[in-house]
């Protein structure tokens, strides 16, 4: 950002005018000496940017330049993202239980399917993102961030590391919990089966979860152990058969969100929906963010280059650039207007205003 | 406050010592009017029964002495029985008495040792003890050297057990180190958490330990801590093995030492008090010893004192005559020495010694110290007295106190800002988690983000999972957000800090220009703390003689018999040649101009008036003093070593003349008179001190004659001289004609007189004087009374003039200062026509400056003086002086751009612009020491420091070391202004302790100045450059380094803080805890560093051409509340910008929260590295790599932290960079956080450009038209 002025060969230049001798006899002596002694006296070769009108105004107007069309393109990538949002908490609870969600939602007995309409409003090409939202689930409160055993979910020595997962670490004397901790306590249960014209779209729920996850962090050796036994059921069951490492859904909300709001792939579907079809989705509505007032929702989404659809990072890149582009007229016009010559001893203090500080 | 000797009586110190001191003050009325006739008869009733002494008898030569040994016995110890008779009669009135006391402070520079004791065992104190103490310090100043009788140290000689008996005197290991191997630990830690900034950081991760609160993982939170503690512990564990490592050579260094009658070699470490050790040429002493016996046989040695005090000087040293001719082989010795207990006081000896029988006194001339080093003597045997840490070297290694600079309690006041920030952050997250939970009282149970009971099958179901009730987790809340937020408080400013004044100290120490080729000195920094007051001093304090002047003396002038010789300048070579075709056959170092005249009239054959005059003139400049000439191999070149530069200047003269000293013991003289040797026996010698002024030898001649020599300042010379003659008054008249006329030159003066003793004269003093030079107690005033027996009546010879040439570029340094905004201010204790004259003579005074001159002596005379001219030049209240010191410098502010030199012509200009009629002339305020005592003692101060801000200049002549310290002082706790203080001598102490920076030249005089000072340097005119360039340097750096740190932390922890509020107020950090420890620490530490020491707004020549520049130290530019507060502005909203932009952008995503927290950290490390790289004023190579590396760094820290899996963060960094809206996210909080601010740089610089600013564009566009010139001219030649 900074303008550069010319860089002066400070060293050479400036030391032949020294009056100290020295300073005359450096120029004769080795290249390393001299800048030996360059560095002693504070002479090395510098580059003092100062900011002239020229470098303010070039400043202005690249930052203009390079901006709107990076803000162009991303509008037009968000634009060109199709996302259908559908919130299905309240919905899904049958008439009979408005009042009582929290006993609807806690009682195994209650039938939790909810049958859902969604209209594909433009055309959505394949790969076809399927996410759950939850909203006022604060996945980054200090507490539950820290409520997991990584040691334990890498490898099976690990098993009985869990001092981090309190409240969750250990089944009385059936020894630890395998995965410990809140996070994989409270793991999401909905499940959601879409078909277009009843036939049913399959989503495909491999590589939801980060490589490097699946084989570095979850270990292909531990398996489940004592999950969901306490008194109280967090969220979904674990097939004990399956390693973690394969256990996708853990992995991907284990991967903790950075905001109370926040999206978790659910899967993807791997066909074209055309503009205008109806999505039926089968809802198992299981996972209870009633009694915190959380939200659910259901999200299909397309992805463009940069990410979902978010206009803001194109507005704001179209707004900085506009403006950086109006600061430059702006000064162009000032530095026409009022011209300051640059380096004017006039302007020093002392000869501006010889009336007084 | 009030002067000495009044308050003697009247306060606080031990009674007993004090009655003496003063008693014996009392009686040292400074002129001939006290001839002490009472006190003479009883003496001469208690001393005549030892019947008539022979003067030959004190000089052991003589074989006699030793039949007067009861005689002297008895005297010795009928002491304090005339002591009380005395003392009634000494008793001045106190009016006298305080005219007397502040005269006795009034001391020429000429033999600074004589008052230097006193200094060295105050100076420390006076620094630390605030106002209070200074009063009792002015009045101590007077019990010079107390003797402690009550407990004396008693040395058996060569009986080392004996006197180690009763008391345990410490071995001769010293031991400098601080920490043994065991002891290491525990200290080290103990002083490093004496800073309070530790203590913080210990509080900080003790919080962390506590289970509630452990918001950073226990080890992580140790780690700054930790780290900041090895570093300083390797830090000063190598420091303390180094001096281990010195230690250890001192102490198994080894000397000669007597063990059963013969010397072997005994480790330094071993030598006890009492042994006698045989020291050998050029050998150093391990320990303070007593002479017994030199290989010069009548007792003589050399010793450099160089690691003592700085001088290369060789001084003289005495065996006692008593013992000098024992044999020390063999033979058994023995005899006690009592002596004083172990001081500071390296100028101060007193002791008596018995030694087979004999009882005599010890002076400082008969000790040797520690460090020095034996010269030009083969041998010597001494008896070892102090030891080890007992050594007066010792002693006196204390470091001199810590200052702090002004910007860093500035600083402290924002850090209290800061703290009240952090304090609301942690309110406000306190708060909000209360709401919460009490919001999500009956949910808490089962929430899943929370889940505060278990319940899982086992014993601990249904019970609560760190759960402390409402009002406790609100308060944990609490503690922990303080242990997110810890580092709002920049602790890590303070290391950086340091890191940064080492750095440019480094480079002022390494600048050539401050380097003083011919004594071979570099800049020194002794102290680290106060780079940054360099750049905004308002007020030097100059002391003058070595300072500004290069004491170096030079015989130039000199009135003999009411006649001026010499002023026919120029010299010519005539006079030159015209001495080597006569009898000259010495050969001096240094040549002299000889005026033919005055060369004449001592050639003359007839033996008349003026001719006797001018012989006794020159003999007694050759006899009087105490130099010692050093024969050069081919014994005809001379070199004079002396304490003294004058007396050498003199000494060299009248061997210019023919007069050649050249062969000293203590008892004779011999000097070349013309080819003829004259061999002088001297009886003895009344020492220069600073109550009499003067010092006087006497002398036998070959003929038997006996003469008292006598050399001393004009105003206590007078007064002692007989005026009966018609023609006595007629060359006494023409004489203090001369002095006025040579003083006026700016030379210095001395008055030469001297006299012929009668026998009776001679008797008496000669009892009296080896009574006084023998006695314990009060020697020194003893010594006094008995001088004043001789020193009266004295025949006027007339009076010498030497110059004291001004150091280079003075008044070029003296003219850019004050171009500057800076007021000079001299303090001298030379006389008023001297200072006034040398002050002429550097520019310092103009000719057209109105004199204001204060010299009073009450304290109703001065008061009326300084009301008088404050009238005269209607200074009436603060704010007109404000008014007037602004006007002053416009004054100068005009014809500095014009010219350096047509300052009148620029007067009208300014006065225009007033509309008040005002004295347009600068003043300039005069004021003697005496006037001083008046006026800082009593209320009188706020009327002193009216006028003299009001002046330009001010000159305080006269001036005693305290006053020095004092007239800081009095500006010091008036104003904000920052005082410097500059001196080369021990008088200075105080007053270089005093002042806000002090800076000690390396000169001629010692080394006590330099040890005090905070900066030391070779010449004044590097002061210049060291202000206006390093000063201003070190200001803009350091202030752009505390806002810039400030900067750095706080937007790190805003942006934390925004974060705590969309977590529930859970304090979670997104960021990981390795990246929140290392933030500031590794990730943006550095380019600080480079920055605060490499940056420069300005290159040094545009500083040097424009002193004005300096200005904006004064103005508080680079650091002040209001930038402190646009700062913090911008830091809102640039942490705002960081939050929020990665917000809007990932709102509603799947990201995961450590991505978040590593796209937090790169943000900030680069936006805060760019928001410096906007501020470099100038980029090296050096910078560059610290502020692209810093980012480079935090990348690869990053890589190394998320390819770890156990990590939670893993693998995040390799996602991330592979999204192209995360590196358009950074772009875009980069551009937008620093928008704003880019945009109020450019449009102040448009509109309303600093003086720095302008003087930037000019340096680097070249602007300056005289810098054409000088390349022109470069390319011609």
């Amino acid at each position: 950002m900074a303008a550069r002025g010319e860089t002066s060969s400070a060293g050479g230049n400036d030391a032949a005018q020294d009056p100290f001798p020295s300073a005359q006899k450096m120029s004769k002596r080795p290249k390393s000496k001299q800048l030996g002694f360059q560095f002693t006296q504070q002479e090395l070769p510098a580059c003092k940017p100062i900011l002239t009108p020229g470098w303010v105004i070039t400043a202005f107007i690249l930052v203009g330049v390079v901006f709107i069309p990076i803000g162009l393109a991303s509008l037009l990538a968000s634009k060109r993202v199709v996302e259908i949002v559908d919130r299905y908490d309240e919905d899904c609870i049958p008439q009979s239980f408005k009042n009582k969600t929290l006993s609807y939602i806690q009682d195994d007995k209650t039938n939790k399917t909810c049958t859902r309409s969604l209209v594909v409003p433009k055309q959505m090409k394949s790969p076809i993102y399927v996410y759950y939202q939850l909203s006022n689930f604060y996945q980054n409160h200090r507490r539950y961030v820290k409520s997991r055993s990584d040691e334990q979910l890498r490898s099976k020595d690990g098993e009985r590391k869990t001092n981090t997962c309190e409240p969750e670490a250990f089944a009385g004397d059936k020894g630890p919990i395998v995965p410990c901790g809140l996070i994989a306590w409270s793991l999401f249960n909905d499940t959601y089966k879409f078909s277009v014209n009843d036939t049913v779209l399959d989503v495909n729920k491999n590589n939801i979860a980060w490589d490097s996850d699946r084989k570095h962090k979850f270990g292909s050796d531990v398996y489940p152990k004592n999950f969901q036994s306490g008194g109280l059921i967090g969220g979904a069951t674990l097939d004990s058969s399956i390693p973690l490492s394969e256990q996708e859904d853990l992995i991907v909300w284990m991967r903790t969100a950075a905001l109370p709001t926040f999206r978790k792939l659910y899967g993807k579907i791997e066909v074209d929906l055309e503009v205008n079809k109806t999505i039926t989705v089968t809802i198992q509505n299981n996972y209870n963010t009633y009694d915190f007032g959380g939200k659910k929702h259901l999200v299909l989404s397309t992805a463009s280059w940069i990410g979902g659809k978010n206009d803001f990072l194109g507005v704001a890149y179209l707004a900085v650039g506009g403006i950086c582009l109006f600061l430059a007229i702006a000064f162009i016009l000032v530095y026409v207007l009022v011209p300051r010559p640059l380096g004017d001893p006039s302007y020093l203090s002392w000869n501006r205003n010889p009336a007084g500080r | 406050m009030t002067s000495g000797l009044p308050l003697l009586s009247s306060s606080d110190p031990p009674p007993l010592k004090l009655n003496k001191s003063a008693g014996s003050f009392g009686c040292l009325c400074r002129d001939a009017s006290f001839t002490s006739s009472t006190l003479d008869d009883k003496q001469s009733n208690l001393t005549s029964e030892e019947g008539d002494s022979s003067p030959s008898d004190i000089f052991p030569d003589k074989p006699l002495a030793q039949a007067y040994r009861p005689a002297l016995k008895k005297q010795f110890y009928s002491a304090d029985l005339r002591y009380h008779q005395r003392f009634p009669l000494e008793c001045p009135t106190p009016g006298r008495k305080r005219q007397v006391a502040w005269g006795s402070m009034d001391l020429p520079r000429s033999n600074n040792s004589s008052f230097s004791p006193f200094e060295i065992s105050r100076a420390s104190s006076v620094g630390q003890n605030k106002k209070s103490e200074r009063v009792r310090h002015k009045s101590s100043q007077f019990e010079e050297n107390l003797f402690q009788e009550e407990n004396p140290r008693l040395i058996y000689i060569d009986d080392p057990r004996k006197t180690n008996e009763n008391y345990e005197f410490s071995d001769n290991e010293i031991r400098t180190s601080r920490y043994t191997i065991i002891t290491f630990l525990p200290k080290n830690l103990f002083i490093q958490f004496h800073r309070v900034a530790y203590l913080y950081f210990l509080a900080i991760a003790a919080l962390n330990q506590l289970p509630p609160l452990a918001v950073f993982g226990r080890t992580v939170s140790l780690f700054p801590l930790l780290f900041v503690l090895s570093v300083t512990a390797v830090k000063d564990g190598y420091e303390d093995w180094r001096r281990h490592r010195s230690d250890r050579k001192e102490n198994n260094r080894e000397a000669l030492v007597r063990q059963g009658g013969q010397f072997h070699l005994k480790r330094w470490k071993n030598i006890q008090a009492g042994e006698v050790v045989k020291i050998c040429s050029d050998e150093t002493l391990p320990c303070d010893m007593v002479l017994l016996r030199t290989s010069d046989p009548s007792g003589l040695a050399y010793i450099q004192t160089m690691n003592l005090d700085g001088e290369s000087n060789l001084k003289t040293r005495y065996a006692r005559q008593e013992t000098a001719s024992d044999e020390f082989e063999g033979c058994a010795i023995s005899g006690v020495i009592t002596c004083e207990q172990p001081n500071r006081n390296i100028y101060e000896f007193t002791a008596n010694m018995d030694f087979n029988g004999h009882k005599f006194s010890l002076s400082q001339s008969n000790i040797v110290l520690r460090g020095c080093q034996l010269k030009n003597t083969e041998w010597v045997i001494g008896v070892v007295v102090y030891t080890g840490q007992e050594t007066k070297a010792m002693l006196n290694s204390a470091a001199s106190p810590s200052k702090r600079s002004k910007l860093e309690s500035y600083m402290n006041r924002e850090t209290m800002w800061l703290s009240i920030f952090l304090f609301i952050m942690c309110v406000v997250v306190a708060l909000g988690m209360g709401l919460w939970l009490v919001r999500h009282k009956y949910q808490l149970d089962t929430l899943p983000f929370y889940r505060k009971r278990y319940f899982t099958v086992g014993k601990k179901e249904g019970k609560t999972y760190k759960y402390y009730g409402i009002p406790m987790e609100t308060f944990f809340s609490f503690l922990s957000s303080i242990i997110v937020f810890q580092i709002m408080i920049p602790i890590s400013l303070y290391i950086t800090m340091e890191l940064v004044r080492i750095g440019q100290s480094y480079f002022m120490i390494g600048d050539n220009h401050m380097y003083d080729s011919s004594s071979g000195s570099r800049f020194q920094c002794r102290s680290l703390n106060i780079n940054e007051d360099l750049g905004q001093i308002r007020y030097i304090f100059s002391d003058k003689t070595g300072t500004l002047t290069e004491n170096k003396m030079e015989f130039r002038k000199a009135s003999v018999c009411g006649k001026s010789y010499g002023s026919s300048l120029p010299w010519l070579e005539t006079s030159i040649t015209e001495r080597s075709t006569g009898t000259q056959r010495w050969k001096l170092k240094s040549e002299i101009a000889v005026d033919p005249e005055l060369m004449k009239l001592l050639h003359k054959e007839v033996i008349e008036g003026e001719r006797l005059c001018a012989h006794e003139f020159f003999l007694t400049l050759a006899a009087c003093n105490t130099v010692i000439p050093i024969l050069q191999d081919d014994t005809v070149s001379i070199d004079y070593q002396g304490e003294s530069p004058d007396e050498q200047a003199l000494v060299a003269a009248a061997s210019a003349y023919g007069y050649t000293l050249f062969e000293r013991t203590s008892g004779h003289i011999v000097v070349d008179v013309n080819g003829e040797t004259l061999r002088l026996d001297v009886l003895g010698l009344h020492e220069f001190d600073s109550v009499r002024k003067r010092m006087s030898v006497v002398i036998r001649f070959p003929n038997n004659a006996v003469k008292v020599l006598v050399k001393g300042a004009d105003t206590s010379m007078f007064s002692v001289i007989s005026k009966d003659t018609e023609r006595g008054d007629h060359i006494w008249e023409e004489t203090q004609k001369h002095l006025v006329e040579y003083s006026s030159e700016g030379l210095r003066t001395l008055v030469v007189a001297a006299r012929d003793l009668t026998v009776a004269e001679l008797e008496l003093w000669q009892i009296r004087y080896e009574d006084a030079s023998t006695s314990l107690t009060d020697r020194a005033a003893k010594l006094r009374q008995t001088a004043a027996l001789i020193e009266c009546n004295l025949n006027l010879l007339g009076a010498t003039a030497i110059e004291d040439k001004l150091q280079d570029g003075v008044p070029e340094t003296i003219e850019s200062l004050r171009q500057a905004g800076i007021k000079v201010w001299v303090l001298t204790g030379d006389k008023q026509e001297t200072a006034i004259s040398i002050g002429l003579s550097c520019k310092l005074l103009t000719t057209d400056m109105q004199q204001i001159i204060i010299n009073g002596n009450s304290e109703i005379e001065c008061r009326n003086l300084l009301v008088g001219a404050k009238n005269k030049y209607l200074v009436k209240s603060l704010s007109r002086r404000n008014e007037d010191f602004g006007r002053g410098n416009n004054s100068e502010n005009g014809y500095h751009e014009v010219s350096l030199r047509t300052k009148s012509s620029q007067m009208p200009q300014w006065t225009v612009f007033k509309e008040e009629a005002k004295p347009n002339v600068p003043l300039a305020l005069i004021i003697d020491g005496n006037s001083l005592v008046y006026i800082l003692e009593k209320d009188l101060e706020l009327e002193l420091f009216e006028l003299a801000t009001s002046c330009s200049v001010v000159l305080c002549c006269r001036v005693a070391p305290l006053q020095k310290a004092g007239i800081v002082d009095l500006i010091k706790s008036r104003t904000d202004d920052m005082t410097l203080a500059i001196g080369d001598g021990a008088n200075d102490v105080s007053m270089i302790q005093m002042a806000d920076v002090g800076v000690g030249i390396c000169g001629q005089e010692g080394r006590q100045a330099v040890m005090a000072s905070d900066f030391a340097m070779g010449q004044f005119r590097f002061l210049k450059r060291l202000l206006l360039v390093h000063g201003h340097w070190n200001y803009q750096r350091i202030g752009y380094l505390v806002l810039y740190n400030f900067y750095r932390n706080a937007v790190f922890v805003l942006m934390l803080f925004w974060y705590i509020l969309y977590t529930a107020f859970s304090t979670t950090s997104a960021l990981t805890d390795w990246s929140s420890v290392f933030y500031s620490v590794i990730y943006t530490s550095v380019p600080t560093v480079i920055v605060g020491i490499w940056d420069k707004d300005l290159s040094d020549k545009t500083l040097l051409r424009y002193p004005k520049l300096y200005g904006a130290g004064h103005r508080h530019e680079a650091y002040n509340l209001r930038l402190f507060w646009i700062t913090m502005i911008d830091t809102l909203w640039q942490s705002l910008v960081l939050f929020y932009i990665p917000l809007f952008i990932y709102s509603e995503s799947s990201i995961d929260i450590w991505s978040m927290g590593s796209l937090w950290t790169i943000s900030v490390v680069v936006l805060v590295n760019i928001h410096l790289a906007m501020d470099v004023q100038r980029w090296v190579s050096i910078t560059h790599i610290a502020v692209w590396g810093s980012i480079v760094i935090t990348y690869a820290c990053m890589v190394v932290l998320d390819s770890i899996p156990v990590f939670p963060n893993y693998w995040t960094i390799f996602r991330l960079a592979k999204s192209p809206s995360y590196w358009l996210t950074i772009l875009l909080i980069i551009v937008v956080a620093l928008l704003p601010r880019f945009l109020f740089k450019v449009v102040r610089q448009a509109f309303w450009p600093s003086d720095i600013q302008v003087a930037r564009e000019a340096e680097i566009l070249k602007k300056f038209p005289d810098r054409m010139v000088s390349k022109e001219n470069q390319t011609s030649t």
